[in-house]
């Protein structure tokens, strides 16, 4: 039973241990997205003219900046395709390499080894593999009888070339979670649905798929964490054109607040990408409610 | 072993094991192609780009130019640096974080903790605009400490090591206590090395985050003396003196060389890494 002294020591040595963490957290997680509120109220501070409260026309801006709303757009395509995509891969990749198959030590290795890889060093790869004429796609492309694009330079392929890239660096990361989970379903469930004369799809379907949803919840919260806070590719290759059709949203982020030096623009720009995340964890919260209400 | 009458159903059979085996390697050599197309264009004469012939002789003399091109090995200085700096700090904060949080009961518990998690969302890289005005506050702009210091205090793996001292039986502790061991002690002598496989697990995922990271050290750093790889390797792939794919697929693999190839040499140990980190 605690007595009041240890209540106390309990108090002071749990805020100690915790300080410097605290500390640090604070001034580079919880500070600075309050500052980036408070700062996008304002105007940019420039050397001779101070920052000025402006109320909410840094969003009334924003609203109306083609840039902007090209770049969040981009961003939910880009979020949109390459998360299923990803997804769905790794779940085959994951019921492959569970299997005894011939070789599955090399497929395993041949899918997880891209996650390893800095995205800089994946840009430029691929970069060279995009390459107008030279390229390997372009080179098989003209064995089939196509004729040379240049897919990172035109409007109508540049995202997509870019999707193609963050699908083949994702899905062997979150293929290892669905493999670490489908190694904890019991055997004995396999066997009880064979006896019943269940088919494999539906196996997958009512017993494999339902037991893998803990795993792809996960899963999705890094994907859709990973789509709007890894911009290394665009920034390395594209810099968000031809055109802006490959700005992403922390791109622009990026291009407003240390090339243009617009902060206060570049601060109501990131309050947008910070009311995402939060959307998402409230997702994340109510989902997770519902799920334990259900069993 | 044997098997029921229906077969194992995580296993496939007849034509569909023949069907997913060429469906799964067709995957894989799509899979594994960049990084083969990357290390033949490196490992060859430039004459032989995009000219695949079976018997076309291999060099290493790519890799020495573009070492000779560029300060690469002030980058690896610096990548490494960086990697063993914020893992060394963050192992001492997190751990005591996390013991705070294990166990003991201090006022606001729950909601410091909350608090913490919220990192795990927004990501220091989230927040480029308004922690470089803080670094250049602290005057810490192209420094090391400076690129490293948001991601110190790591809430991926207060959360991660928690979880793990919550399931420190309460009897060790009692043990210790009784043996006169103080609080600091007893983390020291009963919850890290009960830990062990974590903080493994904790460090391969640090250390190749923090390998790989680019946006935050590109906007931090703007000299020789405190780039790291990544950051090299772009400015090193951009220059204006004209595009060879040899020197920069060579660089390219030079600077992921270290994870690849610990992850083909551990490949176990990084799988079990990323898995124990992710389920929690």
């Amino acid at each position: 039973m605690p007595t009041r002294m240890t209540r106390l020591s309990a108090n002071i040595h749990g805020w100690l241990l915790l300080l410097p963490a605290a500390l640090l957290l604070g001034a580079f997680t919880h500070l600075p997205a309050v500052a980036t509120f408070w700062h996008s109220l304002h105007t940019t501070p420039k050397a001779r003219r101070p920052a000025r409260f402006v109320g909410l026309d840094q969003y009334r801006t924003m609203l109306e900046d083609p840039v902007f709303l090209q770049a969040l757009w981009n961003n939910l395509l880009y979020a949109l395709v390459t998360i299923p995509a990803s997804v769905v891969l790794a779940i085959l990749m994951a019921l492959w390499v569970n299997q005894r198959l011939a070789g599955r030590g090399f497929l395993r290795m041949a899918y997880f080894a891209p996650t390893v890889l800095p995205m800089i060093a994946v840009a430029n790869i691929w970069l060279f593999f995009y390459t107008p004429d030279y390229g390997l796609i372009d080179q098989v492309a003209r064995s089939l009888g196509f004729g040379a694009t240049n897919w990172l330079g035109e409007r109508d392929t540049v995202l997509g070339a870019l999707m193609v890239m963050t699908i083949w660096k994702e899905a062997g990361f979150f293929m290892i979670f669905y493999l670490a989970a489908l190694q904890q379903v019991p055997p004995a469930l396999a066997d009880a649905a064979a006896l019943e004369g269940a088919s494999r799809w539906y196996f997958f379907r009512r017993v494999i798929f339902p037991l893998l949803m803990p795993t792809t919840l996960f899963v999705l919260v890094n994907a859709v964490i990973n789509s709007f806070r890894l911009v290394d590719h665009v920034v390395a290759i594209t810099r968000g054109g031809p055109d802006n059709a490959s700005s992403l949203l922390l791109f622009y982020i990026y291009e407003v607040a240390f090339k243009f030096w617009d902060t206060a623009y570049g601060a109501a720009l990131t309050m947008v990408l910070l009311a995402l995340l939060a959307l998402l964890a409230l997702g994340q919260y109510f989902f997770l409610e519902k799920r334990i209400h259900y069993r | 072993m044997s098997e029921p009458a229906g077969g194992n159903l995580m296993e496939s059979r007849g034509f569909w094991r023949v069907f997913e085996t060429g469906a799964a390697w067709l995957l894989g050599l799509l899979w594994f192609l960049p990084l083969i197309y990357a290390a033949w264009t490196a490992f060859h004469p430039p004459e032989f780009q995009a000219r695949f012939e079976a018997f076309a002789p291999l060099t290493l003399l790519n890799f020495a130019a573009a070492w000779e091109a560029a300060p690469f090995g002030r980058y690896f200085a610096n990548t490494i640096a960086l990697c063993a700096m914020i893992l060394a700090v963050q192992l001492v904060l997190v751990t005591l974080a996390a013991y705070a949080f294990a166990r003991f009961e201090f006022f606001g518990r729950e909601v410091a903790f909350a608090l913490v998690l919220v990192q795990l969302m927004i990501m220091p890289e989230v927040l480029i605009v308004e922690n470089y005005q803080t670094l250049r506050k602290l005057g810490l702009v192209d420094t090391l400490l400076g690129i490293g210091l948001p991601y110190m205090a790591s809430a991926f793996g207060i959360f991660l090591l928690r979880q793990t001292f919550k399931t420190v039986p309460r009897e060790l502790d009692e043990a210790a206590r009784v043996e006169g061991c103080s609080f600091l002690m007893m983390l020291w002598k009963v919850y890290v090395p009960l830990a062990k496989p974590v903080y493994v697990a904790f460090g391969l995922v640090s250390v190749s985050y923090h390998w790989n990271n680019f946006l935050w050290p590109l906007i931090v750093t703007n000299s020789v003396e405190t780039r790291p790889l990544t950051v090299g390797l772009q400015i090193f792939s951009h220059s204006d003196q004209g595009i060879d794919w040899a020197l920069i697929c060579a660089a390219t693999l030079l600077t992921s060389a270290p994870l690849l190839v610990g992850f083909l040499l551990f490949q176990r140990q990084f799988v079990q890494s990323f898995i124990r980190a992710g389920i929690r």
